[in-house]
């Protein structure tokens, strides 16, 4: 426990009173297609922030460059005042940003704990003959990580921990992806689509979930999410985009009073 | 599957649950301590199979290095036999008489014999055998990162016919240097064609009396050592984070780097440690057999070697040492049996010349029938089957290699 709090300390230190992440002109071009243009966007510490728009619009593209999966063609994303463009997913993972997936990704055939503890693997500091001789400092960190992950299990409310990934009903695949993403200890936490398939109790469950992870853990939050009920509910700020441009930004009722963005879900009244 | 065969099976669970694991494996232990000398009582000639028995160990060795590449880290591998050449070539370079200027003449001798059985100096570098196994295995986890680097962006078939190539390039490579390696330098590391012979026997570091080719027990017990060894370190190593990772990599690459798993550390230590017991088992036979020599390392090999794991069960460390014991006694005294066969169809060829057709054979018949192998992990039956369990539980895309980019650089 001890190490990894000294592995976060670094990035906390940054800045303390700017934004978390700071993303300043971001593109993303595939080939002729414009997916992601020139979009700022910044996450404020402790914050729940939501990235709304129509059906390809370009969210997931911009979740993708934020966590280091597609290089963003153009534009800076900073985390805490380090500059996280365009790093290895692995790395930005260590420096605070975790996700989940929009089509669940999960080891499948891993134990729920098993998936958890892949999560924590950036934290683990077992070297091979550790891993061979099961040294005292190997065993102490197996076991503390194995109930760690318990504890993060319990705290998303997924009680079958020895269950295979894939043979979970669909919610808790999702809440198990969020323990999972927990486990790297992250500052920000993005979440593409969580409610997707999930019913409104379930919803509700997972939005009071998020208000937990802010107000304990301290964590700010970036979602992507259709289900508005969700998004007016539980964000302190809604960026819009369509087209793969921000079409407007503020809180939930300005966003919804905002004629450009009734226009992109509903179409012009022409 | 028929009612008789389905009871069969919940009487073997049964038999199985009722008694402890590590009783099963003192039972094992105990047999495969004792084996030698249970030939000796039920066998007039044990030599034959006791050899067989020990060349047999050495494959399981190198099963279960191919195993963490394959099974695990799920890296298809067809060039393995690079890893037993550069393994065999360094008893070559450390235990014969290959570099006879050495020392001008007098040849370096650690903990072995330093007079030949006629009183004279022998020439060459002489390490005692316990160390080269070591020395070896390092040196191929080093050629295991070499190999391993450039095909780390590659998948399936693209990665198969580069480590394919590997596999080919590494004996040429000694097979053709004669006269300095790499075009470095002039000394003759291999002998070319004829190999590198004879090979130091084993002898213990305390003593100066080596094991002889007419008494075989010794070498067995060496072997059965070494196997002990790898298989304990193949267990730790897959019940650790690394182990966790390699699951990880094997099932979904994106998700596992988006989880803070370092891909290219990770597929190289999965390379580095397949390779080094390659080169561990390597090593072994090199002394065994007595020579090293490039005909020994050909492609049909590197296919041995991958059905030994596929046939016994990808990932399962017992599977696949059921498999490589399966395939080794069918090479060597299956094929035997159907030595008539060709005649009655009033064909004229030798049916240990097509073995490796054979065993290709089993290899489709397997994918077909149990394509998760005889002894299968329970991870990895789940993915083969995954599609007859539930079609529609599939969730997401099958693939998104493009959605990663910056995957593999600094």
């Amino acid at each position: 426990m001890t190490e990894q709090a000294q592995q976060v300390e670094p990035a906390s230190s940054g800045n303390g009173g700017g934004p978390l992440l700071q993303a300043s002109n971001v593109s993303k071009i595939f080939g002729g297609l414009v997916a992601v243009n020139d979009v700022s966007f910044t996450v404020p510490q402790r914050a729940i922030v939501s990235l709304i728009g129509p059906n390809g619009a370009g969210k997931t593209t911009f979740f993708n460059c934020m966590t280091g999966l597609y290089r963003p063609t153009t534009g800076r994303v900073v985390l805490d005042g380090r500059d996280i463009t365009a790093k290895r997913p692995d790395l930005v993972t260590k420096a605070g940003v975790a996700r989940t997936f929009q089509n669940i990704k999960l080891f499948r055939t891993m134990t729920s704990i098993e998936n958890v503890q892949v999560g924590m693997h950036g934290h683990l500091r077992s070297r091979l003959t550790g891993m061979v001789l099961h040294t005292r400092f190997n065993r102490r960190e197996e076991r503390e990580s194995y109930e760690k992950a318990r504890e993060l299990l319990r705290f998303v409310g997924l009680r079958r921990h020895n269950e295979m990934a894939m043979n979970l009903p669909y919610g808790d695949q999702r809440r198990l992806e969020i323990a999972r993403a927990l486990a790297s200890e992250p500052r920000l936490l993005l979440l593409d689509e969580p409610t997707a398939g999930m019913n409104p109790q379930e919803s509700e469950e997972l939005r009071k979930l998020m208000e937990i992870l802010r107000s304990e853990r301290g964590l700010s939050v970036l979602l992507i999410e259709h289900d508005m009920k969700v998004v007016m509910n539980v964000s302190d700020r809604v960026t819009v985009l369509d087209h793969g441009e921000k079409i407007a930004e503020g809180t939930p009722e300005e966003v919804r009073a905002n004629p450009r963005v009734i226009e992109a879900y509903l179409g012009s009244q022409a | 599957m028929s009612t008789a065969a389905a009871t069969l099976r919940t009487n073997a669970t049964n038999l199985r649950r009722l008694v402890p694991d590590w009783v099963w494996m003192l039972v094992f232990l105990a047999l495969a301590l004792l084996y030698p000398y249970i030939l000796d009582q039920v066998m007039t000639a044990p030599a034959d199979l006791l050899d067989a028995s020990i060349t047999t160990l050495a494959f399981i060795i190198m099963a279960l290095g191919l195993n963490i590449v394959v099974g695990f880290a799920g890296l298809l591998d067809l060039g393995y036999v690079a890893f037993y050449a550069i393994g065999a070539f360094v008893i070559g370079w450390l235990g014969s008489q290959q570099f006879d200027s050495v020392n001008g003449g007098k040849g370096i001798h650690i903990l072995t014999p330093v007079k030949s059985a006629f009183g004279s100096d022998v020439p060459g570098i002489h390490v005692n055998f316990f160390f080269v196994i070591f020395i070896a295995a390092g040196f191929t986890a080093l050629w295991g990162v070499i190999l391993g680097a450039p095909t780390l962006r590659l998948r399936g078939d693209y990665l198969a016919i580069v480590t394919l190539a590997f596999g080919e390039i590494v004996p040429r490579v000694f097979e053709n240097s004669t006269s300095g390696i790499f075009g470095i330098g002039h000394t003759d590391f291999s002998n070319g064609r004829q190999g590198i012979t004879p090979i130091d026997k084993i002898n213990l570091p305390w003593t100066t009396s080596t094991f002889n080719s007419l008494e075989l027990k010794p070498f067995y017990y060496v072997a059965l050592g070494m196997v002990l060894l790898v298989i304990f370190f193949n267990v730790r190593v897959r019940d650790s984070r690394l182990g966790r990772a390699w699951i990880a990599v094997r099932e979904d690459e994106v998700a596992a780097a988006a989880m803070g798993v370092n891909l290219v550390r990770t597929k190289l230590w999965a390379y580095a440690l397949g390779a080094a017991l390659g080169g561990f088992a390597g090593a072994f036979l090199g002394t065994y057999t007595n020579t090293v020599n490039v005909d020994q390392f050909d492609f049909g090999f590197s296919v041995f070697i991958l059905a030994m794991v596929i046939i016994g069960g990808m990932g399962n460390i017992w599977g696949v040492i059921l498999g490589a014991v399966a395939l080794s006694m069918m090479n060597r005294y299956g094929l035997k049996q159907l030595n008539g066969l060709p005649d009655k169809f009033g064909l004229d060829f030798d049916i240990t010349a097509i073995n490796f057709g054979i065993f290709g054979f089993f290899l489709l018949v397997m994918m077909v029938l149990r394509p998760e192998g005889i002894l299968p992990s329970g991870r990895r039956r789940l993915e083969l089957r995954e599609a007859e369990i539930d079609p529609t539980d599939h969730i997401g895309p099958a693939s998104d290699h493009e959605l990663y980019e910056t995957r593999q650089e600094r």
